[in-house]
C-alpha cells in the first residue's frame, strides 16, 4: 500500500503572486496580501467568480508555481515546489490523462513511478477504479468514456497514490447537469472514507454549498484576496430544499451581489 | 456501387486515370522526348534483363535507409533535449533555422571533400537532410505537451527522468513520426543529387548517365521507380506506425 502522510494544516500568510517577471513596483498581482488556513481533513471551497485567482491559488499551493511574497507552509515546511502528499484533479481531464494509457493504467501511473510491483499496483487500481464507480472500465482507453467517466478515471489515478491532500480545480465544471450531481454526491463519500484535506475550488454557490465544510470567498481580481469564510454547519448528505441551506444561498449570492455592483 | 467505392478507395482508379492521361500525351509527342508507358516498360525490361534496374534501386534505397536510420536515431534525443531544456534550446535555435535553409544538394561538394566518393559522404549527406526536419519536428511535439500532462505526472510523484520516459516521449510520437516520414521524402531528394554528381551505381546514376544515350525511357524508368519506392517506403513506415504506435494516436489523427 502507498504510504500514508502524517496530516498537515496547510498555512497561507500575506501571500501574494504576480506573472510579471521581473515583479516591479508597478506590476499587476492576480493575488495580493492573501490568507487562510485549512486543517487536515477539512472540506474547504474557494468560490469567485472566474479571473479572481483560485486556480493561481491552488497552483501555488500544489508547488506548481511560486508565490512572489509571502508564507505558504505545510505544517512546518514551506512550499516550495510539488510534493506526492499533494494531488491535483485538473479541469481539463483530456489534457491531464494520458490517452495512449488505459484507464488502469492510467490510474496505476503513479505506483508504476514508485516501481510497485506489477500485480500489487493492478490490486490497488483496481480498488480505486471500483470506489469511482468505474469496475470493468480499466481495459478501455479515456477516449472512450464520457465526460464524467473521465473524471472519474483522474480522481482514481490520484487517489491510488494515496495523497493527504488533494486539489480540485473545477473538476464538475465542464460535466452535464445530472453527471455533475452525481459526481458531487460520490466525492463526499470518498471524502467521507478517506478523511483527506480537500480544496475544491469553483464559481458555482450551489456546488459549494453541496460540497464544502468551509467556504472561503475571493474578492473581484487583480489583487485578489479571500474575504470571508463560511461556515457551512450542515449535515452531510445536504439537502438543496432545506432552509438552512437556502439561507446560506441567499447570504453568499447577495455577497457576491455587493461585489459585483461595486466594480 | 460497393465496387465503384472500393476501386476508388484504393486509388485503382486514379492510377488508371494517370497512365490514360500518359499514354494520350505520350501519343502526341514524339517518343525521344516523351516516352508512354509502353515504351517506358519496354526500357524497364531491357533495364532488368540483366539484373541491374533491382541493384539499382536495392543500392539507392540502401543508401537512404541507412541515413536515415542514422539521421532519426541522432535527431529524435537531440530534439527532445532541446525541446525540454530551454537553456539548450535557446543556444541552438536560431542555428538550427539558419541551416535548415541550407539544402542537401547545396552541400554535395563539400561532403565529398571530407567524407570521400564513396559511401560515406552519401551517407552524412542523407544523415544531414534528416537531421532537422526530425530535431525540428520533434521539439514541436515536445513544446505541444499540455502543461497539465506534465503537472499531473509531478504530483503523482514522477520525477524529470520519468517524465521524459513516461510522458514526454509518448506524448511526442504523432510529431515524431510526421518528422521521419518528411525526412524519408527529403532522403530520397537528396541521394538523387549525390548519385548523379558522383556515383557509379544507383537510380540517380542511372538517370544521369541515360541522357548520354538520348534514352529518356530509361529516365523515365528511373522517375517510376523513385515514385515507386517513396510511396511503398512510406506506406510501409505508416502500416509499421499504425501497428506499433496505435495508442500514442497514430491512425487516428495522422
Amino acid at each position: 500500500m502507498a504510504e500514508s502522510f502524517v496530516p498537515e494544516t496547510i498555512s497561507i500568510k500575506q501571500v501574494s503572486k504576480s506573472f510579471d517577471t521581473p515583479v516591479t513596483e508597478k506590476s499587476c498581482y492576480i493575488l495580493k496580501d492573501t490568507n487562510l488556513s485549512v486543517s487536515p481533513g477539512e472540506f474547504f471551497i474557494l468560490l469567485g467568480p472566474s479571473g479572481c485567482g483560485k486556480s493561481t491559488l491552488l497552483n501555488l499551493i500544489a508547488g506548481f508555481t511560486e508565490v512572489t511574497s509571502g508564507e505558504l507552509k505545510l505544517g512546518g515546511n514551506k512550499i516550495k515546489k510539488h510534493g506526492k502528499e499533494r494531488a491535483m484533479v485538473f479541469q481539463n481531464a483530456d489534457s491531464a490523462l494520458f490517452p495512449w494509457l488505459t484507464v488502469r493504467e492510467n490510474a496505476e501511473f503513479g505506483l508504476r513511478m514508485k516501481k510497485i510491483p506489477k500485480k500489487e499496483r493492478a490490486l490497488i487500481a483496481d480498488q480505486y477504479l471500483g470506489l469511482v464507480g468505474l469496475k470493468g472500465h480499466g481495459k478501455k482507453f479515456p477516449e472512450e468514456l464520457s465526460g464524467g467517466m473521465k473524471q472519474r478515471v483522474q480522481l482514481a489515478r490520484v487517489l491510488a497514490n494515496d495523497p493527504a491532500i488533494l486539489l480540485m480545480d473545477e473538476p464538475f465544471g465542464a460535466l452535464d447537469a445530472m453527471t455533475r450531481r452525481t459526481m458531487q454526491k460520490e466525492l463526499v463519500n470518498i471524502w467521507r472514507q478517506t478523511s483527506k484535506t480537500v480544496i475544491f475550488v469553483t464559481h458555482d454557490i450551489q456546488e459549494a454549498l453541496l460540497l464544502g465544510q468551509k467556504i472561503g470567498v475571493m474578492s473581484l481580481g487583480p489583487d485578489s484576496r479571500i474575504t470571508d469564510i463560511y461556515d457551512v454547519d450542515l449535515p452531510y448528505p445536504r439537502d438543496i430544499t432545506a432552509p438552512e441551506f437556502n439561507r446560506l444561498y441567499e447570504t453568499i449570492e447577495k455577497h457576491f451581489e455587493g461585489e459585483l455592483w461595486s466594480i | 456501387m460497393k465496387i465503384q467505392k472500393k476501386l476508388l478507395d484504393s486509388g485503382v482508379i486514379s492510377w488508371i486515370g494517370i497512365f490514360a492521361l500518359w499514354q494520350l500525351v505520350s501519343m502526341r509527342n514524339n517518343p525521344d522526348f516523351f516516352p508512354g508507358p509502353a515504351s517506358t516498360v519496354k526500357g524497364m525490361i531491357e533495364l532488368s534483363q540483366d539484373g541491374s534496374l533491382f541493384r539499382y534501386m536495392g543500392i539507392s534505397l540502401w543508401r537512404v535507409m541507412r541515413g536515415w536510420a542514422l539521421g532519426s536515431i541522432l535527431a529524435i534525443p537531440t530534439g527532445l533535449l532541446l525541446g525540454r531544456i530551454p537553456i539548450l534550446r535557446k543556444l541552438i535555435e536560431p542555428f538550427l533555422h539558419f541551416i535548415r535553409f541550407i539544402p542537401p544538394l547545396a552541400l554535395i561538394t563539400l561532403f565529398m571533400l571530407w567524407f570521400g566518393i564513396g559511401e560515406a559522404s552519401k551517407t552524412a549527406l542523407i544523415t544531414y537532410s534528416t537531421l532537422f526536419t526530425v530535431i525540428i519536428n520533434t521539439m514541436a511535439g515536445v513544446a505541444a505537451i499540455k502543461e497539465d500532462r506534465l503537472r499531473s505526472a509531478r504530483c503523482m510523484g514522477a520525477s524529470e527522468i520519468q517524465i521524459m520516459q513516461h510522458v514526454v516521449i509518448p506524448s511526442s510520437i504523432p510529431y515524431i513520426f510526421t518528422g521521419i516520414r518528411l525526412a524519408m521524402g527529403s532522403s530520397f531528394m537528396a541521394i538523387i543529387g549525390a548519385e548523379m554528381i558522383s556515383a557509379n551505381e544507383g537510380i540517380g546514376y542511372m538517370i544521369w548517365s541515360s541522357r548520354l544515350y538520348f534514352k529518356t525511357d530509361w529516365i523515365f524508368v528511373g522517375l517510376f521507380c523513385l515514385g515507386i519506392m517513396g510511396f511503398t517506403s512510406d506506406l510501409l513506415l505508416m502500416k509499421l506506425g499504425k501497428t506499433f504506435f496505435r495508442r500514442y494516436g497514430l491512425g487516428r489523427s495522422a
